[in-house]
């Protein structure tokens, strides 16, 4: 490292980011220029009852994997505000475009929670209709996603389903590693060029598996979209509030035909990547420990009470209905049935294939020839 | 000494930095977190961060710069974390690294080996677990490696790296963990022949990388049987070593190809057809072949293993060939 280059780093780590902010770590309520939040009491204590629920079914799914239940499973732990406010920042005509990690917008979207993790025990390859649920498939490929929901974008442009208040927005989620790939930033052109109804929205969790931001970007991710032709922004990813109001201001100038915008929520990643990652080979504890204080729940519990919306009866009650949601979940999971063999050659083509279902048939012969003696 | 795979592409690895201040590793995650399967475990510490590069996550960039820097005199070992990933550096390596010597006049060639974990077995499912080297062996100008032994995981790299073209490594990610011996000093190795893994006089069962392990215990099956299989390890998937296939087969007149990959189109059909071409009128029975099913790699585990090719199917189309 030159003298330079390592002063700017150290310049850029003691900076506090620059972020929109509706609601401090300690639960104070700060106002900001361009955004606000206009929800009512009974909406408020949702988002609240929405975080704790899905903090709590994303440990359950944790928990499931530890036991051997689930193959893998990747934790949203410390994200939840910033799909919570994003995925309720949705309207029912948006379309979402997942990664892996994105339960709490599927919980937001309305989507049986059991859907990911029928999808992680391994007894089917993605249950839930795209179309249908206006939420695409979990993408494992970095980045793959994001070009998926620029075409699906301008589909929506072509269809003339932009351009007023019930015009049509769409969701792109990727992590901050994601931003170094081809495809993100061909998306980004595309997205441009196009005027693509679209939002960007990328959950800068500090880390891709185990290389820090600083391995992506020499800037802040969200000042990249300049160089592309719309406008970039970074929030508070911890904030719910602030999460929803720019989320939800990005979706609407979309749908009213402005185009693109990226948004970078500035969050960090408590757990490990996967459960498969053990994250102390990479980070130390005092960061994690910086973060913790941040939490998005915890500053949301904090104003609520302080404004008189909840009391502690609240909160016990929430986390009752939380627990038993997730007991719930367990029961369910635990008796998903597990597929035949032979469905593995059922989706390949809708209508078959010769070779395909020629092996089939050799499968299910060889596989009746066991039957009785073992499976 | 009794090193497991990982083990010894790690001290291969190692080996080669310390021998030619040219070589260096790079790419995601193979820094403090050493390697997505922990191959490259303790080297950051042993060579530092400019020899041991984590790169941005960008695949058709990292493999890009490696071939910059091999035509610039380096010797870049670049890491790709699995061959679904590699498909999207297919540019750099099919129209770039292996052309470049052809589209120079033969001014420049790409000394870069690329590394990186095939197959399936791990529950990694459609995105993750394919057998792509098959593939890979399709195109002029790479060599193609696939280690299926502990000496070869060893071995293989110093070669590789000394070749002046490119050179694809694929690791299968169920060996990572198998263990075998290896001598004190290491011997040096080919990177053009094949291998027999174990004599036989019956049938020739002919594999090679992540299906190893089931090739043998299918042998060690059919030998309660009565029936003698020779295994040939083909090592190098391109260039094929045809002379060892043909020889293996005109002793025993029969031959099953396994391959992990899928069986249209496949490696598997290039050496059945070779027998074929070269060796027809020894054959006492056709060619036979066990591969994947031809379905995208299953999620579920109890799938997934019956995707793959087991011993029961490699036992039971060898028995069908000799008719015992
Ligand atoms: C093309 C590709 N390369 C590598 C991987 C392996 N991989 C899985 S997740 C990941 C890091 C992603 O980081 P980021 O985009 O920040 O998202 P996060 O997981 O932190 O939410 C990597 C490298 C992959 N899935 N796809």
């Amino acid at each position: 490292m030159t003298r330079a280059s390592s002063k700017r780093a150290a310049a850029a780590q003691a900076a506090e980011p620059d972020f929109v902010q509706l609601l401090t770590p300690d639960g104070q309520r700060v106002t900001h220029p361009e955004y606000s939040v206009d929800f009512s009491d009974e909406e408020l204590r949702g988002l609240y009852r929405d975080l704790v629920t899905v903090r709590k079914l994303d440990a359950e799914a944790t928990a499931l994997q530890r036991q051997g239940e689930l193959g893998i499973w990747a934790s949203l732990l410390g994200q939840e505000a910033a799909q919570v406010g994003s995925g309720r920042a949705l309207r029912e005509q948006d379309m979402a475009f997942p990664t892996y990690r994105e339960h709490g917008v599927l919980y937001c979207r309305g989507i049986d929670p059991i859907m990911p993790l029928g999808l992680f025990r391994g007894v089917d390859q993605g249950g839930w209709d795209p179309i249908a649920n206006k939420f695409g498939i979990y993408t494992i490929v970095i980045g793959a996603q994001t070009l998926h929901a620029t075409g699906y974008a301008m589909g929506v442009a072509k269809d003339g389903k932009v351009g007023g208040d019930e015009g049509e927005s769409v969701i792109a989620y990727f992590g901050d590693g994601a931003t170094s790939q081809g495809d993100v930033n061909e998306a980004f052109i595309f997205a441009s060029v196009y005027n693509a109804p679209i939002v960007f929205f990328c959950q800068n969790n500090q880390y891709a598996i185990s290389e820090p931001l600083t391995r992506q970007t020499r800037v802040p991710l969200y000042q990249r979209a300049s160089g592309f032709g719309f406008p970039g922004i970074r929030v508070d990813g911890n904030d719910v509030l602030a999460t929803f109001a720019v989320t939800r201001a990005a979706l609407d100038n979309a749908r009213h035909g402005n185009g693109p915008t990226l948004i970078e929520a500035y969050t960090y990643r408590m757990g490990a990547h996967t459960t498969s990652d053990d994250p102390t080979r990479y980070r130390v504890a005092s960061e994690v420990e910086e973060w913790q204080a941040k939490d998005p729940i915890l500053r949301l519990r904090k104003y609520l009470e302080s404004t008189g919306l909840i009391d502690e009866a609240f909160v016990t009650e929430v986390d009752a209905y939380a627990r038993e949601e997730a007991v719930k979940l367990r029961e369910r999971v635990l008796t998903l049935p597990d597929p035949e063999p032979g469905e593995m050659f059922k989706h390949v083509y809708p209508n078959g294939s010769p070779e395909v279902d020629q092996q089939a048939a050799e499968f299910a012969a060889y596989h009746a020839s066991f039957e009785g003696a073992h499976s | 000494m009794r090193t497991t795979y990982r083990e010894a592409v790690r001290e291969a690895i190692r080996e080669a930095m310390r021998a030619d201040s040219r070589v260096f590793l790079m790419g995601e995650d193979v820094g403090r977190y050493g390697g997505a399967f922990g191959v490259s475990l303790g080297l950051l510490e042993e060579f530092g961060p400019d020899r041991i590069r984590d790169t941005p996550l960008s695949e058709s960039a990292f493999t890009g710069a490696g071939i910059g820097a091999a035509i610039g005199g380096m010797r870049p070992i670049v890491e790709i974390m699995t061959v679904n990933f590699s498909l999207l550096a297919l540019d750099q390596i099919m129209n770039n690294a292996a052309t470049l010597r052809h589209m120079s006049n033969g001014q420049i060639g790409v000394p870069l080996v690329i590394r990186m974990t095939t197959g399936a077995g791990r529950q990694l499912a459609a995105q993750h677990s394919h057998s792509l080297e098959g593939w890979y062996s399709h195109i002029p100008g790479l060599r193609i490696l696939a280690p299926a032994t502990v000496a070869d995981a060893r071995g293989m790299l110093a070669p590789a790296l000394a070749d002046p073209d490119p050179v694809l490594i694929f690791e299968h990610g169920s060996l990572y963990n198998t263990e075998g011996e290896l001598p004190e000093s290491i011997p040096t190795c080919d990177i053009s022949s094949a291998a027999i893994g174990r004599t036989g006089t019956d049938v020739t069962v002919i594999t090679y990388g992540g299906t190893m392990p089931a090739v043998i215990s299918a042998a060690d099956e059919l030998a309660t049987l009565g029936i003698s299989a020779e295994v040939v390890d083909l090592r190098v998937l391109r260039p094929l070593n045809d002379a060892t296939i043909m020889q293996s087969v005109r002793k025993t007149h029969r031959a099953v190809v396994v391959d992990e990959g899928w069986r249209s189109g496949s490696l598997s059909a290039e050496v059945s057809a070779r027998i074929t071409e070269q060796a027809f009128f020894d054959l006492d029975a056709p060619v036979m072949r066990v591969c994947t099913e031809e379905v995208p790699i299953p999620y579920a585990k109890h799938l997934e293993e019956a995707a793959l090719p087991r011993p029961e199917r490699i036992v039971r189309t060898a028995r069908e060939l000799v008719g015992r």
